[in-house]
Order: C-alpha cells, then structure tokens, then sequence
C-alpha cells in the first residue's frame, strides 16, 4: 500500500515538472509578449518614453534572456516558494494569489461533498423505484442537470439577482469579513454564502451522478450475489445498501478520479469567473488573456497539482473500497 | 430396512407462479404438487425452463419481479427450536403458510438463512466481491444465530434460554470452525480471503458454510456443482451428504444432472414445464420410470458400451414449446413416443399413484373417458 | 413405441421480422420517445441554423439600425379598440428614460406594422446557390422602418434574433466538426494502441496520459490564448477546433483501446488472422466494427461538451472572435453586468444552447439503449 502512494507521488512530482514546463511553451507561443502589449498602450497614449520603459522592463523580468534559462529561473524560485511577479499588477504573483488557493480547495471540496449528498441518494432510490413517478422526475431532472452547465446556471441566477432581486450578486464573503482574519464568524459567513456557488456548480454532476449510480445499481440489483444476500435473510434496506451498493459504487469512485474531480474543479472556475469569486480561475484566464507569463504558468502549475492531488485521493479510496484493487 | 416416519417440512400443494412480461403471461410453475420430508433430500430435476429454480425461490418467497405466486399453498413446518421466545425444550411445530407472508416481513426472514438455507449455481458471482469468507458467514450467524447467555444470578439460568446476538468473536470462530468442516484447508487464514482469491470449489463450499452455518432444517441447493469441474463436484456432494447426515438437514437439490442426482437424493421429482411430471424413489425412478418423458431422458444418458458404434445418440425429439402458446392437454404431448392422439391433445392427466411412494401425471396410467 | 407426428397444434406465426443487430437497434430507437424528441430538436436546429439561417432569421447578421438596444416587441393580435388585426407589432420611437438615462424605445402606438409568414426581406443566396429574399417571419409593410425584433437589438441594432441564429450554426458545426475530428483520430489511435500492444501501446498511453493529467480547461484556455491574434478567423475557427478535439484525443482513445483489448482475443479476430488477413484489415474491418456502437454513443455525448467548451473559451474571450458569431461571442456581449441591466434580452442565447445541450443528451441516452437491445425492458 504505502509502495503504491509512494510511487504516485513520485509520479504525480514528475508530473507537475512537465506540465509547468509544457504551460510555459503554450504560454510563450503566441507572438509577442505581455510587453509588446504594453508598448503599444504606452506608444497610444502618447507616452514618448515608451521604448526605454519597455526595455527597463525587459531587462527585470529577464524577458531577454533565452527560454530554458526564463523556465529553469522561475523552476527553481517557485519551488523555494517564489512564483515570479506578475507583470499586469507588478506585484509577486504569491500575494496576489494570496487566498484564492484555499479557497479553490474549500469551493472544490463543497461542490464535491454536495455532487455526492445529492446524487448517491436520488440514484439509489431511482434504481430501486424503477418506473415509478419518482424516478421519472428523477430522471428527467437528470437530464435537466446534465444539459445545465455550471456556468450559464450562474449566468442566469446573476441576472435573477440583478434584475429581479436588484443585488449585486456575490463573492464568497460579506464585505466586512473580505479582508479579515480567520475566526468563527468569518468561518460561518463564508459557509453562508458558498452554498449557493456550490449547488450551482453542483448541478451538473449530481445530474450525470445520479443517472450513473442508477444504471450501476440497477446493473449489480441483477448479480446472484444480491439475490444470495437476500436468501440469507437481510432485510432489503440491507441487501440494497450493504451488498448491491457497496458494488456498484466502485466504478464511481472510479469516475470520481477520472472525470468529477477535473470537472469540478474546471467547473467551479467557470463559476467563479461569473460570480466573481475570490479563487484561482478568475486571476488565471485574465492572465492567459493579458500573457502574463508568470501569473499564468503558476496558475496552471497550481491547477494542475489540485487535479493530480484529487486524482491520487481518489485512486486511495478506490483502494480502501475495494479489496480486488488493493491486491493487484 | 426400517421405514423411519417421514415428517413433512415443507409441502408444497398446487402451486401456480406466473410472470407477467410484455408478451403476455407465462406460467413458470403450473399446478405443482410435492413434499420435502424432515432429513431427507429430494432431487428436483427437468429441463433449463422447467420451472424449478422458480419453485426453490417460492419457498422463500423471494421470487422476482415481474413473478407473481398465484395460487397455491407453501407450508413450511417450523420446529420449535426456531420459535424464539419459546422454552426451547418443547417440540410443538408450527405450520407457516410462506406464501401469505410479506416477503419483507420479519418471519421470513427469519426463516430465509436461518431455517431453509440456499446456496446456488454460480459461486463466484454469488459472493460479495468485497467482503471476506468470514464476513459472509458473520453475517449470516449475526442475523440468526443466538448463544446463550446466563443472567447472573437468575436461578433458572439453565433452562431459560436468554438469547442475545453473538458477537464478533464468536462470529469469527464459528466461521473457522465451519471452514473447518466443510474442509477447506487452513481456515484461520482462508477466513480472511476474498472470492476472488478462492478456487472454485472453495468458492461453494463457503457458500455451503454460509448456509450451513445457522444449522438449518433445510437447504435448497440450486444446481450447486452445475458450475465445477468434476472432481470438484464429487468432493462438494460427499460434503453436503455427510453435513446433512451429522445434523438431520433436509436437501432439496436442483439439477438438470441425472448422474449426480442419483447420487445424492432419496426421492426424485421430475418436473416439465412448470409441473411435476414423476415422482418416485431413487432406484424406482432409475430402474422403473413410468412417465415417457422420464424415459426419454434416462434413454439419453449415453453409458459406455451399450451401443453399436455408429448407432445415434437418442433424444427427445421437438423443442420445448413456446411459453406463450402451450399445447392443449397434457404439455408433454407434442414431443412423447407414446402419445395417443384424441386423449393426449384434449386431457390434461392427473396425479396417479402407480406404485408404493410413486406417482405420475400420464394418461397412459390413468382411467379416463374416451 | 411409434414415434410422435410432430403435429404442433400451434397456430402459423406471423412472418418473422428481420432480427439483424441494426434492425434491431433501429427498432428499440423507435420506441424511444425521448430519444426521438431529441433527435427530431437537433434536426430541426441543424437544418434551421445550420442549413438555411438566413431564411430563419428575418434579417441578415451584419444589418445594423437605429433601433440600438431595443427591447423584444410584443406581438399584438387586437389593437388598442380592441379590434382583431392579425399578428402584428407596433412602432418603435426613441425617448429618453430618465431613471435609467438611456435611451429606449417604447411602442408608438400610432404605428402597426402587421407581421406575417415567407415575407420578402433582405437578398440572399440559399444554400449559397439560389437567389431569393424570402424570409420565414417578418413585417409586412412598405414603411421602410417597419421592423420585427423578436428578441431586441444589441447596442448596434443588430437583430439578436438573427444573430442567435447565425451564432448557432459556427458553435453548432465546431460541436460536430470537432467530434468527427475526434472520432476519426482518437479511433485510430485507439485501435492501433489496443490491436499492436507493446511499445506503440506504451508511447500512445503516456502521452495520452500525461495530456489528461492536465485539466482539461485550462489546457484548452492556454491553448486558445496562443492562437496568434492576428490570424484570420476563418484559420482560428479551425484552429479552435483543433485544439477542442485535440485535448480531448486521449480520452476516447483509452476507451477504443479497452474495447479493442476485450476484442482481440476474441475467436474472430484468431480466425481472421489464419486465414492470413493483414493488420490493417482485422483493425477495420474486425475490430472497429465491434467498437462501434460503444462509439457512436461516447461520441454523441461528448458533442454537448465540445459545443459548450467553444462557448466557454469564446465568452471568455479567449475563443472566436467578431466578426465570427457564435454564442460564446453573443455572450461575451450579453454576459456583462452593464449587460443584464440594459439588455437583459441578449441572455435569450442561454436557452438555445440549454436546448441543444438537453437535446444531444436525450439523443445520446436513447442511442445509447438502443445499441444494447439485448439489454434492458
């Protein structure tokens, strides 16, 4: 077991070393730089000294420097925790991205726990109730999920908010804790107002969660096991949760790793660009649009580690849960 | 020889179970009469179809949906060791009628596992995936299995069986010890295995421990070796044989197996499209069939050394008929060597008695108007 | 003993029905209402917005008007007497609104401009070809202001209307062009990673493993973001869908391969090689067979995804750009904040892409029953 989480991470190391190598060409590859950019506000305000700015520019950021030797510098600096600076705010890229990391985790980590609260249940009852109006509903609710991306959720409950409730939605404090240090009235707001970003980015995959729980367990509901289970006297609850679901919740976990928690964490980033939210992905695709270089290589970087973090959580439970895995 | 009195355990009288699919209505047991008596084993054996399997779980009322019993009675004579919250020294017997419980209800199931055992056909997909051998039978000795426990103090504490659940040690020793006896080697390190790191014939024998583990009155065995190598099979069948011996169990064994039946069953039942069709001892059956249909399959066993080389095999001739658009009068008639058209297309035959303990249902032996 | 007649006293049966596989797929399909819902939705907004756009929209995309802003006009059916006139719409006039201090237009009354059915309209070129200037829906008048916004105007009085529906064909065709695309190599790659094993196996593995340890969204972001700004939008139309179905290669070729992996050691395919077929025939005339049914349906469901990530990426700004109209482009207007108060309209586009969404998903679940017909009720 632990040779197994050992070699993961090793993995998971050498990883994170190509990716932030391969964001760094994607994101040298378009023509120009953050600095042409900005030459060419500075020469359309008229600023005469562009040019010697520019290159002051050039030089500190080491942006004439050959490639490898741009990539090896910010390599080995972000690993003794110095991210670069980033060149739109001209401030380290570390206290910019301040607390938007945790934040990322804690929004990532809710949607998950809702995902699952949610669609566990709706699948199991819809698999049991087969063709019954509950799982009509069930299931066409399903599909409403599945075809409602997180994002244009958000859309529309944005503009709910602003025309019908006439509030500015959003964020994930109310404004006297933004800035304030931790303490259990930050702790409690902050719940307070991450639910709703949550169930929004939620939506999609208790849709397509729950439908996959109830094609597995209706799937496992047919093995001889459960019928074997039965005869030994179990009541039904028991025969359902005990033996059918404990089975066919393997390949979720499965999918957990594979696909939810990418999605989730994609997911949410859409949402946050919509509703504003102090996270990673808002400061990242203003990066990718403004080129600014180190902003964006470490938000790929962080990104990436999120995933691959996930991933390895998930491939342990899926260990935990099933002893068929655990003993390859 | 002497003939000990046969004690019913389980009667089953004119049973109907029908299945109502998009196609229409299909009856899987169609006015099924049989007995299972107290310490003996019954073989039930017929064609994929026949509608045994079906029978076996309607004893347990656990058949699935869309199946429906129709008719019919199930009486199962409870023992009263069983009987909790009886002085357990009395030897009143209840009679439960199976198909008026509720097939979630609390008397069932203390009889599924606890009293009529069943094991079945496919032991690797019968076993969780996920929980050990020792879990299975945990499980099973958890729900059924009472120790006694003696209140401190109480003096009658020898005859009042105060019961409580046995706990998780006890669970785990019983499971080594029934390990033991159905001869699986090294139990104390097999206990703690997975299906998947069984054999197959350690895989059913489990499945037997499970079974037997919560000492029930008797255990239905669904086509048990159908599954296993032969070797395997033999050394499965002498196990349920000598179990059934040391603990007065009664068997009622499904196969479509004529071989491993004659083996292990005291009395035989064949059945035929959701009837009972014979019904008669071993040796009678063998050597006496009555009903053409019984015939045919015995003709069918190829034995060595009988036959001209070049001679064909011999066979029952036809199909099994289309559920749906069954033959008029008797079922069978379509495919027997010895029909009598004009009696056989438009009668449907009756249990005859032929001979002592022997019964068919053919017109051939039975006094009909023309 | 006389052996029986076989005098079945079943009555004859009905011809049979051909039982092929894809008769039957075909015929589970069909009694899929859902399914067919949403097969017969998708086929009404392909040919509608992929086809004939300019027939559906009462306008052509580029045709600006005063009318900026303008919210959707309420069709009327009885005019202010209460007398019945047919569908129709009043006038537009400007004023200004002073809580808000913009301008807007509100009905003037004294205006009717009746609507009706294949009125004449804008010039155009059906299917490229044909000359015409019949238009589905619009105004029936000679007054050359008479317009019919049936879901308001953007700040430069262009039909949103029109405009939803030819943003539906770019995002609508990248969903299908970027799958085939997908389809086409990511089989491929499947199949020739399931059927040789050993180091084309590995190679194709880790890169399609290393390419989906990164999150796909940011990838496609990064990757959208290096499109040279200054190339053509037709080349970074493409490009796009390159990169879409690209990142997501990976995927559909671990699963080819799983399939092919199950197949290959099937008797078939040990026949087919005795008899001397070469690689490429037992890939694609033996194997690929056998996976295709799990393709197609992988395949159908992951158009949604594709359709949605364009929108996204273009929304974003990071995507297509004007002059391309897709509905990640009308969102980028209509998603603003400054957007929802003035032109809440333009949010009109969300419900089209939900359509198309709902639409695929329920295409895909019944394709998906259906090529298991062995399975289920």
């Amino acid at each position: 077991m632990l040779n197994f989480i050992v070699r993961r991470l090793l993995y998971a190391v050498l990883m994170i070393v190509v990716i932030s190598f391969v964001s760094f060409v994607i994101i040298k590859l378009p023509p120009g730089d953050f600095l042409t950019q900005k030459l060419a506000q500075l020469r359309a305000r008229g600023d005469r000294s562009a040019e010697s700015q520019i290159e002051t520019y050039r030089l500190r950021y080491g942006l004439d420097r050959p490639f490898l030797e741009q990539y090896t510098t910010w390599a080995v600096n972000f690993i003794q925790g110095d991210f670069g600076e980033s060149f739109e705010y001209e401030r380290p890229v570390r206290d910019l991205l301040g607390e938007r990391v945790t934040m990322t985790i804690i929004l990532g980590v809710a949607t998950l726990v809702v995902v699952w609260a949610l669609a566990i249940p709706l699948g199991v009852f819809s698999a049991v109730k087969q063709y019954s109006l509950g799982d009509q509903i069930i299931t066409t609710l399903s599909f409403v999920g599945i075809g409602m991306p997180g994002f244009l959720l958000a859309l529309l409950i944005l503009y709910y908010a602003i025309t019908v409730l006439n509030i500015e939605a959003t964020g994930l404090f109310s404004a006297e804790y933004v800035e304030a240090p931790w303490s259990v009235g930050r702790v409690l707001d902050l719940l307070n107002h991450l639910w709703i970003p949550s169930l929004i980015s939620a939506i999609t995959g208790v849709g397509g969660l729950t439908r996959i729980m109830r094609g597995n367990l209706l799937d496992t509901l047919g093995q001889p096991f459960v019928e074997a289970a039965r005869a030994r006297g179990l009541t039904n609850t028991g025969v359902i949760w005990k033996h059918a679901v404990r089975i066919a919740i393997n390949p979720l976990i499965v999918i957990l790793g594979s696909e939810a928690i990418p999605g989730i964490i994609g997911g949410t980033g859409l949402v946050a660009v919509v509703l504003n939210l102090p996270t990673i992905f808002p400061l990242y695709i203003d990066s990718l649009r403004k080129l600014d270089m180190y902003m964006a290589g470490t938000c790929i970087v962080l990104i990436a580690m999120l995933t691959l973090v996930g991933n390895l959580l998930a491939d342990l439970m899926l260990a935990w849960v099933d002893p068929r895995i655990r003993l390859e | 020889m002497t003939q000990q009195t046969l004690e019913p355990l389980v009667e089953v009288e004119n049973l109907r179970v029908e299945f109502d699919v998009r196609a229409g209505v299909v009856k899987a047991v169609d006015g099924l009469n049989m007995t299972i008596y107290r310490g003996r084993t019954l073989g039930v054996i017929g064609e994929s179809g026949c509608g045994k399997s079906v029978t076996a779980r309607a004893i347990l009322n656990m058949i699935p949906k869309p199946g429906k019993i129709t008719s019919g009675e199930i009486r199962y004579h409870r023992q009263a060791k069983h009987l909790r919250g009886e002085n357990g020294h009395s030897t009143k017997t209840d009679v439960v009628t199976i198909n008026e419980l509720h097939p979630d209800g609390e008397v069932i199931r203390q009889i599924r596992g606890g009293e009529i055992g069943m094991i079945f056909q496919e032991p690797m997909s019968s076993l969780t995936p996920v929980y050990t051998a020792g879990t299975h039978i945990g499980e099973a000795v958890s729900l059924h299995r009472l120790s006694a426990t003696k209140k401190v103090g109480d003096q009658i504490a020898a005859n009042v069986a105060a019961a409580r659940k046995v706990d998780r040690d006890e669970a785990r020793e019983i499971a080594i010890e029934m390990l033991r006896k159905v001869g699986i080697p090294k139990p104390t390190e097999r206990v703690d295995n997975y299906p998947h790191q069984l054999s197959g014939g350690q895989r059913q024998r489990v499945m037997i421990a499970v079974a037997l583990s919560t000492e029930p009155s008797m255990l239905i065995a669904d086509e048990p070796t159908t599954a296993l190598d032969v070797s395997i099979e033999a050394q499965i069948l002498d196990i349920m044989r000598e179990l059934q011996g040391s603990v007065n169990m009664a068997i009622m064994f499904i196969t479509h197996n004529l071989g491993v039946v004659a083996n292990m069953a005291h009395e035989i039942v064949v059945m035929y499209m959701g009837k009972a069709v014979e019904r008669a001892t071993v040796s009678d059956l063998f050597y006496n069939p009555k009903h053409p249909y019984t015939q045919s399959l015995l003709k069918s066993i190829p034995r060595l050394g009988e036959k001209k080389t070049g001679e064909r095999l011999a066979s029952i001739s036809g199909m099994v008929p289309d559920p749906f658009n069954l033959p008029t009068g008797c079922v069978f008639h379509p495919r027997c060597p010895a029909v009598m058209m004009g009696k056989c297309d438009k009668i449907a035959p009756s249990w005859t008695k032929v001979g002592e303990d022997h019964w068919v249902s053919c017109l051939l032996y039975e006094e009909v108007g023309a | 003993m006389a052996v029986a007649q076989q005098t079945l006293t079943v009555p004859k049966k009905k011809a049979q029905v051909s039982q092929s596989y894809w008769s039957l797929v075909w015929w589970k399909f069909r009694r899929n209402r859902v399914a067919l819902f949403g097969g017969v939705i998708l086929a009404v907004l392909y040919f509608s917005m992929g086809i004939v756009p300019e027939f559906v929209s009462p306008y052509l995309l580029e045709r600006a008007s005063n009318y900026t802003e303008a919210a959707p006009q309420q069709v009327h059916l009885f005019d202010e007497s209460g007398a019945f006139r047919g569908p129709f719409v009043y006038g537009l006039e400007r004023q200004i609104d002073t809580v808000k201090r913009t301008r807007v237009f509100v009905e003037d009354k004294a205006k009717i401009w009746p609507l009706g059915l294949f009125v004449q309209g804008d010039s155009y070129q059906l299917l490229g070809v044909i000359p015409t200037n019949i238009h589905l829906f619009g105004v029936v008048s000679d007054d050359p202001d008479a317009q019919f916004f049936i879901m308001g105007t953007d700040a430069r009085g262009r039909d949103w209307f029109t405009r939803i529906i030819y943003g539906g064909r770019l995002s609508l065709l990248i969903g299908l062009l970027g799958q085939l695309m997908l389809l086409f190599f990511g089989t491929i790659l499947g199949v020739a990673s399931g059927y040789y094993g050993g180091a084309v196996d590995q190679v194709i593995q880790r890169s399609t493993e290393f390419l989906g340890a990164i999150p796909e969204i940011p990838l496609f972001m990064a990757l959208a973001a290096a499109i040279p700004a200054f190339w053509s939008p037709i080349a970074v139309y493409f490009m796009l869908t390159l990169i879409l179905s690209f990142v997501r290669w990976g995927g559909l070729a671990r699963q080819v391969r799983g399939l092919i992996l199950s197949l290959r050691e099937r008797e078939y395919v040990l026949a087919a090689k005795s008899a001397g077929a070469s690689d490429a025939r037992i890939m694609f005339r033996h194997l690929l067979p056998g996976t295709m049914s799990h393709v197609i349906v992988i395949a159908t469901l992951a158009i949604p995804g594709m359709i949605l990530a364009e929108t996204a990426l273009s929304w974003l700004g990071l995507g297509l750009r004007p002059p391309l109209t897709s509905w990640g482009v009308l969102l980028q207007d209509a998603a603003t904040v400054r957007a929802i108060h003035t032109t809440p309209w333009e949010l009109w586009t969300v419900p089209f892409i939900l359509l198309t969404v709902l639409a695929y998903n329920m295409l895909g679940d019944g394709l998906r029953d259906a090529l298991d017909p062995y399975g289920g009720r």
